[in-house]
């Protein structure tokens, strides 16, 4: 039955309903304490077969989802394929193909193509966890971004969260602006104009021109890394002019009617998009989410698997 | 050839205002005669075609044929096979092929091609650049001569505006028209799809509406400078529309197509980036779609061109951003007309005739286009109320990619005849896609 709880695959938050979402995030909960225990180990994955196949370099997500699944006892194999172009070789559908004739039970994907976790999932009867598409969705990011806010907020219905900096090209903003939406959250975007998509109201969002008036709105910002290439690609004058106008300071954050929560999914450009002395002032809350990233990545796995939510607390010792 | 007289069609040619119920008699490769009074010299075959619209063949100013070079795609002769099976008599092969057609020896190669499948006849493109590399003048006059009826080097714009204008001034010593592809290409610079919120939602790079509106105007300035005739390609937003609609105003030799696709379907088509649905320009918005079907309806845009673009299946078959643009057309380009434009009530079936047959021939100096007595007997006969279920499988092209697979279209091509000779006959077998018992109200 609970196979049926997020369906086969996990491509991205846009298609899951609130109360997916939430399962989601209650599930992650009793394992949060796996990874406090002496023994981070439990035994709900034993003997399923995972491969995390990574089309882009990452370490963290990488290394979050290994630590899930090696902590749910399932086996893993990385793959670190060396380009997504199919010019570069085998195409994604003979790969998708390959790993189906090795039997395996699931794959964690990333792919520097949008749509690409999807076209896998509708390939091979294993489930796929999206981590990461293109500029598409991060669901595991957006779910520990939920994680974190509920952690800190005890709701994430009313909440008031900015995302800030290059929402155009990044899958953290679609699926943070997705899971907060459907949960009931205010959403605000704030960047660069030639950073931020075309139609972004449409997807039920505010637009703050100026980051003091995000400051001055939100009770959380989420802070985008800023690729560097965005300056040479002519988005941004200079990383320097992006820090004057759009950087998250103390200087600003001193303004605010409240103290903000400072979210980031890392890396960071110190000094770019976030000051140091804010990542590691009193109000971030950046090192929580990468410990909620390993539990929120266990909840889907264990999910996907097959696994029920009343379980989760016994960790999956049925 | 025996003689043919074809009883009881409705004969639909806008050529010379004809719309009735009559008889056509076929002789020696040519319209013999059309009226009611006309009957067949002794020994003429007689078919009782009742029920059936005839009308001059369909020219498509814009096919992608892939010979030489891409030959496990299309062929010549299976484009012209799948262009007979349409309903086209004449196609236009745009010269983007592996080489490029930039020369008078490559033209003429397409031509023998296509005279040697003998099907639909086959019209080379010549390119406007040497290597379609956008810098100097491919030979024009050589081009013309081996039989070329007009230059693109469409798959790419013509970016520099020097060479554009050279060549609508050159051009004009030879009668032909510059066929460009609107794509500002700084502007579409990785754009997947049409910008809007559905590429927003699935994470793809955008191509504005700007980046062909841009190149439009552009092409409809030089077109105004240089007296020349410019050709507009597969025109897919409003703003174009508009444009055109004022340069024709101002009398300026400015022709333009428009793809059934283009006035189909829209970006939501995309979702689950579906890459049948990945064509260049892009599906665009609903009221871009609905700017085409108007500019259809009263001329504006003065022909359908299917922009016909054979891919192997496996090319489609992978991510968005990498998969290849465009989509077949051939065999469902009458059916989709029929369906948008006539049942829908936006134009009249002779209006359709002349976008899909009169107007390319007529505006790009090709034969056909009527069946005018002494005119070479080009000519499609295909019945209103049948309706046929596309099978990708099952069409005469040699890819499959379209988006309307498994769809049922109303409008099925019973015959098609070039220069009186039946280069194509739909049976009423299903297998042949086509139920002859399945007929609906017209």
């Amino acid at each position: 039955m609970n196979a049926a709880l997020l369906g086969k695959d996990l491509v991205g938050l846009e298609s899951l309903t609130p109360e997916q979402i939430t399962a989601i995030l209650d599930t992650a909960e009793p394992f949060k304490e796996v990874s406090e225990r002496p023994i981070k180990k439990v035994p709900a994955l034993r003997g399923k077969t995972i491969v995390n196949l990574f089309f882009e370099a990452s370490t963290r997500t990488r290394i979050s989802f290994e630590f899930a699944e090696k902590r749910l006892s399932a086996d893993t194999v990385n793959v670190q394929a060396a380009g997504s172009s199919v010019s570069k070789g085998e195409t994604l559908v003979d790969t998708a193909r390959n790993l189906e004739a090795m039997r395996i039970d699931m794959v964690v994907i990333r792919h520097g193509s949008s749509g690409a976790a999807q076209f896998l999932g509708q390939r091979i009867r294993s489930n796929v966890i999206n981590a990461g598409d293109g500029t598409h969705e991060h669901p595991t990011q957006g779910l520990l971004d939920l994680l974190t806010l509920r952690d800190r907020f005890g709701r994430i219905a009313g909440l008031k969260v900015c995302i800030v900096g290059d929402v155009l090209h990044s899958r953290v903003a679609r699926s943070n602006i997705w899971g907060l939406t459907k949960l009931g959250a205010d959403v605000g975007v704030c960047g660069p104009p030639t950073l931020l998509p075309s139609h972004v109201t449409d997807l039920g969002v505010t637009v703050f021109r100026r980051i003091e008036e995000a400051i001055e709105w939100a009770d959380a910002l989420n802070v985008l890394r800023l690729q560097l290439e965005r300056m040479t690609a002519g988005f941004i004058p200079s990383l320097r002019e992006y820090n004057r106008v759009f950087g998250v300071t103390t200087d600003r954050l001193s303004r605010a009617p409240k103290d903000l929560l400072i979210l980031h999914p890392g890396p960071m450009n110190r000094g770019v998009e976030i000051d140091s002395d804010v990542a590691d002032g009193p109000h971030s809350v950046i090192l929580p989410q990468v410990t909620n990233g390993v539990a929120v990545r266990m909840a889907v796995l264990y999910l996907l698997a097959g696994g029920s939510p009343d379980w989760a607390s016994t960790g999956g010792e049925t | 050839m025996k003689p043919v007289l074809f009883a009881n069609a409705r004969i639909v040619d806008p050529s010379q205002g004809l719309d009735e119920v009559t008889s056509l008699l076929m002789q020696d490769g040519r319209v013999a005669g059309i009226g009611r009074d006309v009957h067949g010299p002794e020994g003429a075959q007689i078919l009782d075609v009742a029920g059936l619209v005839m009308a001059p063949g369909l020219i498509d100013v814009h096919v992608h044929l892939r010979e030489p070079g891409q030959e496990d795609r299309e062929t010549i002769a299976t484009g012209a096979l799948s262009a007979v099976a349409g309903g086209f008599t004449g196609i236009c092969a745009m010269p983007n092929t592996d080489p490029v057609i930039d020369n008078q020896g490559a033209v003429g190669f397409v031509k023998a091609k296509g005279e040697a499948a003998a099907l639909a006849r086959v019209y080379p493109i010549g390119c406007v650049s040497v290597g379609q590399r956008g810098e100097r003048l491919a030979e024009f006059g050589e081009m013309t001569a081996a039989g070329a009826v007009a230059v693109s080097d469409d798959g790419h714009p013509v970016m520099s505006s020097h060479l554009m204008r050279t060549a609508l001034e050159y051009a004009r010593t030879f009668g032909i028209p510059v066929a460009d592809h609107c794509e500002d290409l700084a502007l579409a610079a990785g754009g997947a799809m049409h910008e809007g919120i559905v590429s927003t939602r699935l994470g793809l790079k955008g191509i504005p509406a700007a980046a062909e509106e841009i190149h439009v105007a552009r092409d409809i300035i030089l077109a105004e400078l240089t007296g020349g005739h410019v050709h507009l390609c597969h025109m897919s937003t409003r703003g174009s529309v508009e444009l055109i609609r004022r340069a024709k105003h101002r009398g300026l030799q400015v022709t333009a197509e428009a793809a059934p696709h283009h006035f189909t379907l829209t970006h939501e088509r995309c979702d689950g980036y579906d890459t049948s649905a990945k064509m260049n320009p892009p599906l665009r918005e609903a009221e871009d779609r609905d700017a085409i079907r108007g500019a259809l309806a009263d001329g504006t845009i003065d022909c359908i061109a299917t922009d016909h673009a054979p891919h192997h299946y496996d090319a489609k078959e992978r991510e968005f951003d990498d998969a290849p643009n465009g989509i077949i057309g051939l065999e469902t380009a009458l059916s989709l007309a029929w369906r948008e434009l006539v049942l829908s009530g936006r134009m009249t079936l002779p209006a359709l005739i002349d976008r899909m047959s009169c107007a390319p021939a007529r505006l790009w100096h090709l034969g056909g286009g009527t069946l005018r007595p002494g005119s070479p007997a080009d000519l499609v006969l295909f019945d209103p109320a049948a309706e046929w279920r596309v099978e990708p499988a099952r069409l005469r092209s040699r890819s499959r990619n379209t988006p309307w697979a498994g769809e049922t279209l109303p409008g099925v091509v019973r015959a098609t005849y070039v220069g009186g000779r039946s280069v194509f006959v739909r049976t009423g077998d299903p297998a042949d896609g086509a139920s002859a018992g399945k007929r609906r109200q017209a």
